[in-house]
């Protein structure tokens, strides 16, 4: 039998990699990546508190499904964000979106 | 408990007997029997993929008024391993600026998307690889990775028809995967179950298409379009991109895409099967031995294939922007109208005469269709007014 | 050690390789297909946890749809996706740092708890995941006010997104 630390560990150890790719990346694209991966590592989480609490309570499987839909809905804005910025500006590199900085 | 009854599992624990014989442990001799099962599977299925080659060649040869082969063997028969012959001497390319690991890698998971379904495929009352009880979710994931392959092999050519072929098919597949969803949880209303086999042990009166006609209808409209079968083969629409995706591919690389493409037919064949048409039932037959349950099952599969092909070669084949919209503007709606329809009215009926029950249902589909039937004709009218003009659909109808 | 531990163990391997490979790839094709590994990777860890449902679900909604969208998005924005010039901004080097403090910080953290060696119960058996699941969504006692607002949600990133990309003309 697997412990939970071992869940655990793998979880945060995938958040801390999509960590610096949020932080690192420079192409939006990539940022969002990162972001993904910080999402599943708390979908992992989540299903593995359900799997090691209360089996029938299935908070930890409802909200791993909500955190999906959260997902799906990051991505299509974000991807459209990016296209629309893309066609106004022609990059998608987010240190040369200076319009707003003084 | 014998061999004709349930042969797979007598099968399967004398070899386990056999290995552990040999001083193998349990565990390992267990995985060594289901992967030898998973081995005996693919090689049935790769067997009867060749031989689609085959029905596929002559069908298409009768719709179009010839005879195909018939030149190696009995009703050309040979013919099949003539072709492999041949595609697999074939020189073997690789476009150049291909990204190689990809470009090698597509084909590979457009053939394991299709083996992959079988997995959760009942053929016969005993024999099911996974009872899994997500089984119908499982289909759309595999699905998935099928356009994963595609969209790796459109970009991995470097060639522009590729990308562009690859890119139609897969915004075809995401489109039309919608719809298919929708009347996938159609057999599960029915059923109260995800289970393939739930599904077939449910179809014990009527089949669920007398229930849900209009059901069967649509899923097997997302299924051609799934294939990327005509008239929705515009991924390949020769006159406009070579051969789509798969330009760049040669020899047995193509062969495997093909291939693919064939075995996937014959799938969706098997499921539509499974999902309205009962399965390996077919009254009380299927009781009598799992051999005559796998033809039965194998009957049914090739009959919906045989539709497949029958839409595949009698139409035309549509543009891309009209196949969208008729995917986002009509399948979609009514895909997701009949699911809520049928959702109610399994609610309302449920405690019903099952023939109260199957009456409810069917008369529910025939309104759905006709009203969806209704709004699409008034709406192409007016389209057809805008562009031609009033008197001339006036003078159209004298 | 048992087999589950070792199937554990080989799948949080390449599970965490494919994703050091998701943000590091200069390619980023490569960068996404990299992803689509990883998620399989997490759906496989899913289906060890006993969690059929969530796996199929990660499958059909991660690598279906999500990982297609960032393959077009990859694609669709094609200036930059030439592997030329650096793919780390010039603060990289924070990022890490912050990523390897998290972790670090996660590890330590988790170290000094208790419930981390519980191992989990067994699923009684006869118990439907995803009867309760569905139950559960739709009960007003339950879920039925996230479930809700999640669709809400859905429709309204629909609206945004249709809105955003739409190319005026």
């Amino acid at each position: 039998m697997i412990p939970l630390s071992w869940y655990l560990t793998f979880a945060a150890a995938l958040f801390s990699i999509g960590l610096f790719g949020a932080l690192s990346r420079r192409n939006m694209v990539a940022i969002l990546l990162g972001v993904e991966l910080m999402l599943n590592a708390v979908n992992v989480n989540l299903v593995a508190f359900w799997r090691y609490g209360d089996v029938a309570q299935m908070a930890g499987q409802v909200f791993a499904i909500i955190v999906f839909a959260v997902a799906a809905a990051e991505v299509a804005v974000g991807l459209a964000l990016v296209i629309s910025v893309y066609r106004r500006h022609n990059t998608v590199i987010a240190e040369e979106l200076d319009l707003m900085k003084w | 408990m014998n061999f004709w009854n349930d042969p797979l599992k007598v099968a399967a624990e004398w070899l386990e007997g056999v290995f552990v014989g040999w001083g193998m442990n349990e565990i390992a001799s267990h995985v060594l029997v289901v992967f030898l099962g998973v081995f005996l599977l693919v090689l049935i299925l790769m067997v009867i993929d060749i031989f689609l080659v085959w029905i596929e060649r002559k069908v298409v040869a009768r719709f179009q008024d010839r005879i195909g082969p018939n030149r190696l063997g009995p009703f050309g028969l040979v013919q099949p391993f003539a072709d492999i012959i041949k595609l697999i001497i074939k020189e073997d390319t690789t476009p150049d600026g291909a990204d190689k690991v990809v470009y090698n890698l597509a084909p590979v998971l457009s053939m394991m998307s299709v083996l992959m379904v079988w997995a959760v495929v009942p053929i016969a009352p005993v024999m099911l690889s996974v009872d899994l009880n997500v089984g119908a979710l499982f289909l759309i994931a595999t699905g998935a990775i099928g356009t994963l392959s595609i969209i790796m092999a459109g970009w991995s050519s470097n060639n522009k028809f590729a990308l562009i072929g690859g890119f139609r098919q897969v915004a075809i597949m995401v489109a039309f995967e919608v719809p298919m969803l929708a009347t996938l949880m159609i057999p599960t209303i029915f059923s109260g179950s995800m289970n393939m086999n739930a599904i077939i042990t449910a179809q014990d009166g009527l089949w669920f298409f007398v229930l849900s006609p209009l059901g069967a209808l649509i899923f097997l409209i997302a299924a051609i379009a799934e294939l990327g079968r005509a008239p929705f083969d515009l991924a390949e629409g020769e006159s406009e991109l070579v051969a789509g995706y798969s330009t760049e591919y040669s020899g047995m690389k193509f062969g495997m895409f093909y291939a693919g493409e064939l075995l996937h037919a014959l799938t969706f064949g098997g499921i539509w099967s499974i999902l309205f048409f009962g399965g390996y039932r077919f009254f009380g037959l299927e009781q009598v031995s799992p051999f005559l349950a796998i033809l039965i099952f194998l009957a049914k599969a090739l009959l919906g294939y045989w539709v497949i092909m029958w839409v595949k070669y009698t139409m035309l084949r549509i543009r891309i922007d009209q196949m969208l919209v008729f995917n986002w503007v009509f399948l979609t709606p009514l895909a997701f109208a009949l699911m809520l329809v049928t959702a109610l009215m399994n609610a309302l009926l449920k405690d019903a005469s099952p023939w109260l029950y199957g009456l409810g249902m069917f008369l529910s589909n025939v309104v759905v269709g006709w009203i969806a039937i209704e709004i699409a004709r008034s709406v192409s009218r007016k389209e057809r007014e805008k562009v031609e003009g009033v008197h001339q659909v006036a003078e159209a109808h004298h | 050690m048992t087999t589950e531990q070792i199937i554990f163990l080989i799948v949080a391997g390449a599970t965490l390789a494919s994703g050091l490979l998701v943000v590091t790839s200069r390619n980023l094709i490569h960068a996404a297909l990299w992803l689509v590994a990883t998620l399989f990777g997490v759906a496989i860890v899913y289906t060890l946890l006993n969690a059929g449902f969530m796996a199929v679900v990660q499958v059909v909604v991660y690598i279906g749809a999500i990982a297609i969208l960032f393959i077009f998005a990859v694609m669709l924005t094609r200036k930059d996706m030439r592997d030329s010039g650096a793919q780390l901004n010039s603060n990289w080097w924070a990022g890490a740092l912050m990523a390897v403090l998290t972790f670090g910080g996660l590890f330590a953290m988790l170290r000094t708890w208790g419930g981390m060696s519980k191992t989990a119960a067994e699923i009684p058996a006869g118990f439907d995941q995803i009867a309760e699941l569905g139950a559960q969504l739709t009960s007003p006692e339950a879920y039925v006010l996230p479930f809700e607002v999640a669709s809400v949600l859905l429709l309204a990133a629909m609206v945004g997104a249709v809105y955003l990309a739409f190319n005026k003309k």
